[in-house]
């Protein structure tokens, strides 16, 4: 089946077996890698990316359920001169991330935090996290972040 | 995942002419539990009727005292609704429970009442706050829609179009949730609705189910301690990894209290 929609505004489309998952057309027909498959099982949020300004697990999800959204993935939060989203620049800053397997997935969730909660706690941060697991930082450093672009935003 | 046909209907009726058709056909809403089923392989429709594309399952409606909510409704939609944080702050706040943000993003009221996890939260708002399931066939109660574990009253062919709460006098739900999941190992909406008192338990059963012995002590008088001493059996409740059924029937009781003492 033929599947459209915008990615990092670029519309793009192809063929698709019904049953392709939203994070396969990613990675594998747009070659947008920085997506990533943790767990494959809606757990773990590595394959977090925004689908009409709302965060999803793209592994949870079939490409043909994103017919005609507007997707954002990690590669499309950079300026086009690689300055990078204060998001990004928050978890370089603090020092959020340690593999980064974790990481694409745990910047665009936490975008879509700041985006819904202004001025949010480290508490607020720690629970609506929640879908997003990283297996190495503790966490600690990554609420860092999160706080100090939501300061900055 | 097995390969299946997708449709797409612009309407409930086009959607109900493709589940008639035969087959193996299901509708997918949010695709959050779905989806997975499917990768395992515990599910393999034939035809998979996205819901996604039809309007009249979408929105919400406040009538008097009454909250309409169209079955494709996000659970984010729901936690964060003007409307529904006024006149129902206990389904917001269990709607802003569910799982994690991304899962709120996708997930639907429709798609949850349908699968009638045992461990899901919906099912609890439904039975506790006397919700009515409006399906395009008839209108369901909530005493009559839960049967089992991933069963309801829904007949073959049947689509739930949207649900309809009725503002309740005071209501709480509370959560012992799995720190893991975010699925209730117990959670209790305790209500005075408009019909009486209403105690609703999830996660603790196959099924949501009511506690008529609290139901009856806190309509004689509404305080956490009207429940001293009464206690669910264990023998018909849930026994797993997370908690034996000894350790939910306790559970039950302290969750109770909580949902009590926080909707005073
Ligand atoms: C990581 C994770 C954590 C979760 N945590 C929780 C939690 O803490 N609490 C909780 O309650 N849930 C939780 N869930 C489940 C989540 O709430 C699901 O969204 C919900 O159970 C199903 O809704 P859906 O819209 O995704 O439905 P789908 O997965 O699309 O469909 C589920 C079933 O309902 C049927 N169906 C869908 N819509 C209709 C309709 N309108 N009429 C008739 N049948 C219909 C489908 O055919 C299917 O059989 C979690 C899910 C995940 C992935
Ligand atoms: S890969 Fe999608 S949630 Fe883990
Ligand atoms: S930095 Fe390694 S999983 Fe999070």
């Amino acid at each position: 089946m033929k599947v459209s929609m915008t990615v990092n505004g670029k519309a793009v489309s192809a063929e698709v077996e019904t049953r392709t998952l939203l994070v396969t057309f990613i990675r594998e027909n747009l070659r947008l890698t920085g997506t990533h498959v943790g767990c494959d099982t809606g757990q773990c949020g590595a394959c977090t990316v925004h689908m009409n300004g709302r965060a999803v697990k793209s592994c949870n999800l079939l490409a043909l359920q994103a017919e005609g959204a507007d997707i954002v993935t990690i590669e499309g939060l950079a300026g086009a001169d690689g300055t990078l989203h204060p998001m990004q620049e928050a978890f370089r800053e603090h020092h959020g991330l340690q593999c980064g397997f974790c990481t694409p997935g745990m910047v665009m969730s936490a975008i879509d935090l700041v985006n819904n909660h202004s001025d949010p706690s480290e508490e607020t941060i720690r629970a609506e996290l929640d879908g997003n697991l990283c297996r190495c930082t503790g966490y600690h450093n990554i609420v860092k972040a999160v706080m100090a672009a939501a300061a900055n935003s | 995942m097995h390969p299946f046909n997708y449709q797409n209907p612009k309407s409930v009726a086009e959607a109900a002419a493709f589940l008639a058709k035969g087959g193996d056909a299901k509708l997918l809403a949010g695709g959050q539990s779905l989806i997975a089923a499917m990768k395992l392989r515990l599910s393999a429709p034939t035809d998979l009727i996205d819901l996604s594309g039809i309007k009249e399952l979408a929105g919400m409606k406040t009538e008097g005292t009454v909250i309409t909510i169209g079955a494709m409704t996000r659970h984010a939609e729901v936690a964060r609704s003007k409307d529904v944080l006024a006149g129902i702050p206990a389904l917001a706040s269990l709607a802003g429970s569910i799982g994690d943000r991304m899962v709120r993003n996708m997930g639907t009221i429709g798609g949850a009442l349908a699968h009638n996890d045992p461990v899901a939260d919906y099912p609890a708002a439904v039975l506790g706050l006397n919700a009515t399931v409006n399906t395009n066939k008839r209108k369901i109660g909530a005493d009559a829609f839960f049967k089992d574990m991933f069963e309801t009253a829904l007949e073959a062919g049947e689509i739930i179009v949207s649900v309809s709460f009725p503002f309740p006098k005071r209501a709480a739900y509370v959560k012992f949730k799995n720190p893991a999941s975010r699925y209730a190992i117990v959670g209790v909406m305790a209500a005075e609705t408009a019909g009486g008192v209403r105690v609703a338990v999830t996660g603790a059963a196959s099924s949501v189910f009511r506690v008529a012995e609290m139901e009856t002590a806190l309509a004689a008088n509404w305080s956490p301690d009207s429940l001293a001493g009464i206690s669910v059996p264990a023998d018909e409740l849930n026994s797993d990894m997370h908690a034996s059924a000894e350790y939910r029937a306790h559970l039950i009781g302290v969750i109770a209290r909580r949902a009590v003492e926080a909707a005073r």
